[in-house]
């Protein structure tokens, strides 16, 4: 193969430019003749039906153009879950309803004139409520005698709504009990996850109109475009003909916005009121209003012989899914299912509950069920090699899956379905595990997990971690290429750029497949009435699954090309190659790409347009090994992050540079994770901090020294190599950290996040049960 | 200080492209500001804030994140320094000078900021990029060849969800190094991105 032009380059972003000069390019940045402000009226009661509600004195205030609660909409039940249809979720979501859920759950929405003039509406409206009792601790909804909250007879794909489950799965892959009773050593511990916000600086965002032809047009901050086309066409009983998606530049997503949050109430209230309406939600609603990550309690149990071979492994899950089960069973599917065969062993069990609670509603999140799943798996590994006194490397090696290998739990637990084995073609895990322990000083650094005396106590540890590249035999996309008279193409792509730099991936693989320079491709993503269709961009799937839709539909359009070259260069199309704006024959005559379409357009009168279709049926995964140092003051129990070493296998990286920025982002908001970052409900169910001043997300002055290195595998799936990166580096930040407090300090942190109190305290009761080893005084200035 | 206008037909007094119905009531205030160079004369309502009139003006860049002066996704240049807009007064403006992203360019070349910033691959979904590079260039302003760590103290006001701020960082240091702090001697910045443009 010839050595590629700009497939593997570290090119400046297609859409950089308007970015970074501020020009108009996000969805707020517009501005309509006549367009009102949308607000929701949300639910002060975790847990509450209406009995009455009168908006007659928010409807008689001057500059308001529509009130609407659950009287005047239609109801649906079904999902916001960004997913493919049908969607595994369960239809327990309503546009408006006569039951609220949770604080902050939909009671009515305005659109009026000003923002205060729909603030003032809102408190206009008179609402009694019936007060339910709340369910608020997910370790007791399934108790007898508690309070239901999807008690409404007209939800389907609940579990069992009179136990407030929401969903389960149970699998097993030989036989778990057998394994354990052959093990020389079982442990068994329990971890612990909070509820995660994405905070992506972008609130959510929608504005609706009719356009000229009566044709509902929404330009919406999402991930998830063709599939909001679809859930409003349902929700709001109007044909998907008469909905036009727009999705401009979007300011991050991160999961949260593979959810169809306030399309379809923005599009009802630009219904009602027949004007122009923008809803912004604020940055409070994000936290209460938006959605999270689901938290989960984790209870594993792992049997292992004497030499390290790990022979049984058992997962129970319990997770909270909030007032409403979007993502509820595919997220906690794949706690287990991308976590439990990143280790090979015979006996393999997950067992997991989702249940309802009346708090805000969880969805995805990037890594989508693996953060909470790799912290207990990757803390227990640690502490079971230490057990063993085996290097923690070692035993990861030993014991993890590799290239040959085939997953076979990915088969049972599919996207709400049964899904498809994993096959793995390549594995760079090994070299990621090498690579990362060279670059923190594994060898030098290491304290061994034994307290010695010092205010401050330093140590490292390790986590590994896969993920996915796109849903196996769930995800695809579409493509479509068109030469133009210069020798450029518009590309038209349904793939959704979040912020992740997809355009400008997708723009390099055309241009590669092309050989034509990355400013001939004019990229054109994420609307539906110009582009193909596409799921979405979620899953990891963009670079493989759009992006080999790209690939096939610029193989296709060289072809074409070539054809009428060939009439030029008096050759036969399959002898010719294209690079440099040029197609070449094999005598080295060439004609310019330019030169060819004027060639196809005036002469043979043809333009030179071609699609594609793409799906895979495995999903191969990205390996990752990350390494953290930290440095833990003992008199505050302030864990402070310095080396965060991220290795990542993601097959051949399409722009390197941007890559390494997936990594490095993944890892800030996975340190969040771990040290920071958890909505607190109190006791009637309303967040507390929902602010960035009691809700802590990393700043640059947080951040520890971050060291990226990208392991470069060929997948055979992916277009010219590629696997994906966006999540995988989520997942181990967590347990990387809690491993290095323990050989820093000998103390096991169960539980996200990692509080200084908590540190603090495990460190007073190792200290009570071990006073710490005098005469090490040397060692004390360490 | 801002002037208090009359309140007769107060909608005729808007500032050009305003067309807010809510204006023109009692309390109207008029105020004149320098953006980006250019003078302005804007009619507000006591309570705007600074960043509602800048994107209600056209001053697209200034970005909405919080509105409570935590993320500083909406910062802009007040006479030269670093202010969340949404935690000022439009009416305490009157009388300064004010600078957005959009002034930041000039007509032909980006500055070396934002040239550092897409070299680096620092902007990811772009959405703090604006003030970003605003904060970048008071910094660089005042200490034109800063420490890692003064560089990390600076862009700590501004949230990004995206970049893990090693890019950013990465960016401002090496628009430093390139003269992006020589802003006021033109020969240096010709210079410098006479350097830059030989590299693209």
């Amino acid at each position: 193969m010839s050595p590629k032009r700009v497939v593997g380059r570290r090119v400046r972003k297609v859409d950089g430019l308007k970015l970074v000069t501020g020009r108009t390019a996000f969805t707020d940045d517009i501005d309509l003749p006549g367009m009102l402000i949308g607000k929701i009226l949300p639910s002060p009661h975790a847990h509450a039906r209406i009995t009455r509600i009168d908006t007659r004195r928010a409807k008689a205030l001057p500059g308001v153009h529509a009130v609407l609660t659950y009287q005047d909409v239609p109801r649906v039940p079904h999902t916001t879950a960004g997913q493919a249809w049908p969607e595994p979720s369960p239809y327990d979501t309503y546009l408006l309803d006569s039951k609220v859920r949770h604080v902050g759950d939909r009671v009515a929405a305005v659109a009026a004139e000003t923002r205060a003039i729909a603030e003032e509406a809102l408190r206009r409206i008179d609402v009694e409520y019936e007060v339910l009792p709340a369910v608020l601790d997910m370790e007791h909804a399934m108790d007898k005698g508690t309070a239901v909250i999807h008690d409404e007879p007209d939800s389907t794909g609940i579990d069992d709504a009179s136990r407030n489950l929401a969903g389960e799965i149970h699998r097993e892959l030989g036989n778990a009990e057998e394994g354990f009773r052959q093990a020389d050593l079982v442990v068994e511990r329990e971890y612990r996850t909070p509820r995660q916000q994405h905070a992506a600086i972008e609130p959510h965002i929608v504005i609706a109109w009719l356009d000229a032809d009566d044709r509902l047009v929404i330009r919406t901050s999402t991930q998830i475009p063709f599939h909001v086309r679809r859930q409003v066409a349902m929700i709001l009983q109007i044909p998907v003909s008469r909905i036009h998606v727009i999705k401009p530049r979007i300011g991050g997503g991160f999961g949260g916005k593979q959810e169809m949050v306030i399309d379809d109430i923005c599009a009802a209230l630009a219904l009602a009121a027949r004007r122009p309406v923008k809803l912004e939600y604020t940055r409070a609603e994000e936290f209460t209003m938006a959605r999270t990550r689901h938290p989960q309690v984790l209870r594993l149990k792992m049997g292992v012989k004497k030499d390290g071979t790990i022979v049984a492994h058992h997962m129970k899950v319990l997770a909270a899914t909030g007032a409403y089960g979007g993502h509820c069973t595919t997220v906690q599917g794949n706690t287990g299912s991308k976590v439990l065969p990143l280790y090979r062993s015979p006996n393999l069990k997950f067992d997991c509950d989702v249940v309802y609670v009346n708090a805000p509603p969880a969805g995805a999140f990037r890594g989508y069920g693996c953060p909470q799943g790799f912290f207990a798996q990757e803390s227990l590994v640690d502490e079971i090699a230490h057990q063993l006194g085996m290097d923690p490397i070692a035993f990861r090696l030993k014991n993890a899956i590799r290239q040959g290998d085939t997953d076979e739990l990915s088969a049972q637990l599919g996207e709400g379905r049964k899904g498809l084995p994993r096959l793995i073609r390549i594995c760079g895990l090994p070299q990621c595990l090498e690579q990362g322990a060279a670059a923190i000083g594994w060898k030098e650094k290491r304290n061994g997990g034994v307290r010695r005396p010092g205010k401050i106590l330093r140590g490292i540890g390790v986590a590994c971690s896969m993920q996915g590249s796109g849903i196996a035999g769930v995800d695809f996309a579409g493509a479509f290429l068109k030469l133009n008279e210069d020798g450029s193409f518009n590309l038209q792509v349904g793939a959704t750029d979040l912020g992740t730099g997809s355009d400008t991936v997708l723009a390099q693989i055309a241009a590669e497949a092309l050989g034509v320079s990355l400013d001939k491709i004019l990229i054109y993503s994420s609307d539906t009435d110009f582009t193909p269709f596409d799921v979405g961009a979620y899953a990891s799937s963009t670079t493989i699954i759009s992006g080999g839709a790209v690939k096939k539909a610029a193989e296709k359009t060289r072809d074409a090309v070539c054809c009428f070259a060939a009439k030029m260069l008096d050759a036969s199309p399959e002898d010719l190659t294209c690079r440099d704006d040029r197609i070449f024959a094999p005598g080295g005559k060439s004609v310019a790409m330019s030169e060819v379409a004027m060639f196809a357009f005036y002469k043979e009168k043809t333009q030179v347009m071609e699609g594609s279709s793409h799906f895979n049926t495995d999903s191969p995964p990205p390996f990752c090994a990350q390494f953290a140092e930290v440095a833990i003051d003992t008199e505050t129990g302030q864990v402070k992050v310095e080396h965060l070493v991220t290795a990542v296998d993601l097959g051949v990286a399409i722009n390197p540079m941007q890559a390494e920025g997936q990594a490095e982002g993944a890892v800030a908001q996975g340190l969040g994770y771990t040290l920071a970052e958890e909505i607190v409900l109190d006791e009637a169910g309303r967040v507390v901090n929902a602010n960035f001043c009691d809700y802590k997300i990393f700043t640059a002055k947080d951040m520890p020294k971050l060291t990226t290195i990208l392991v470069e595998t060929e997948e055979p799936l992916g277009p010219y190599g590629a696997k994906s990166i966006a999540e995988v580096p989520i997942n181990g930040v967590g347990p990387a950290v809690a491993n290095a407090i323990f050989d820093a300090a000998g103390i096991r942190m169960r539980r996200l996040p990692i509080r200084p109190e908590a540190v603090l305290a495990a460190l007073r009761e190792a200290g009570a049960g071990a006073k710490a080893r005098p005469g090490a005084g040397a060692g004390a200035a360490r | 200080m801002p002037r208090r206008t009359t309140h007769r037909a107060g909608g005729a007094k808007n500032a050009a492209g305003s067309g807010r119905a809510s204006h023109g009531a009692v309390n109207d205030l008029v105020i004149h500001v320098k953006v980006n160079g250019e003078a302005r004369r804007w009619t507000t309502a006591p309570g705007d804030l600074l960043l509602d009139v800048l994107r209600r003006e056209g001053y697209w860049g200034v970005k909405r994140g919080c509105e409570s002066g935590e993320c500083g996704a909406c910062a802009v240049l007040v006479d030269g320094e670093p202010v969340n807009s949404c935690l000022m007064f439009a009416a305490q403006a009157d009388g300064r000078s004010l600078t957005t992203v959009e002034g930041v360019a000039d007509r032909e070349r980006l500055d070396v900021v934002q040239e550092a910033f897409l070299d680096h691959g620092a902007v990811q979904c772009g959405y703090c990029t604006p003030a970003m590079v605003l904060v970048t260039r008071a910094l660089l302003a005042r200490s034109p060849h800063p420490s890692e760590a003064e560089v990390r103290e600076t862009l700590g006001g501004v949230f990004c969800r995206c970049t893990g701020y090693k890019k950013p960082v990465e960016a401002v240091l090496a628009a430093a190094k390139a003269g992006g702090g020589e802003r006021s001697r033109p020969a240096a910045r010709r210079a410098a991105r006479a350097g830059k443009g030989a590299r693209r």
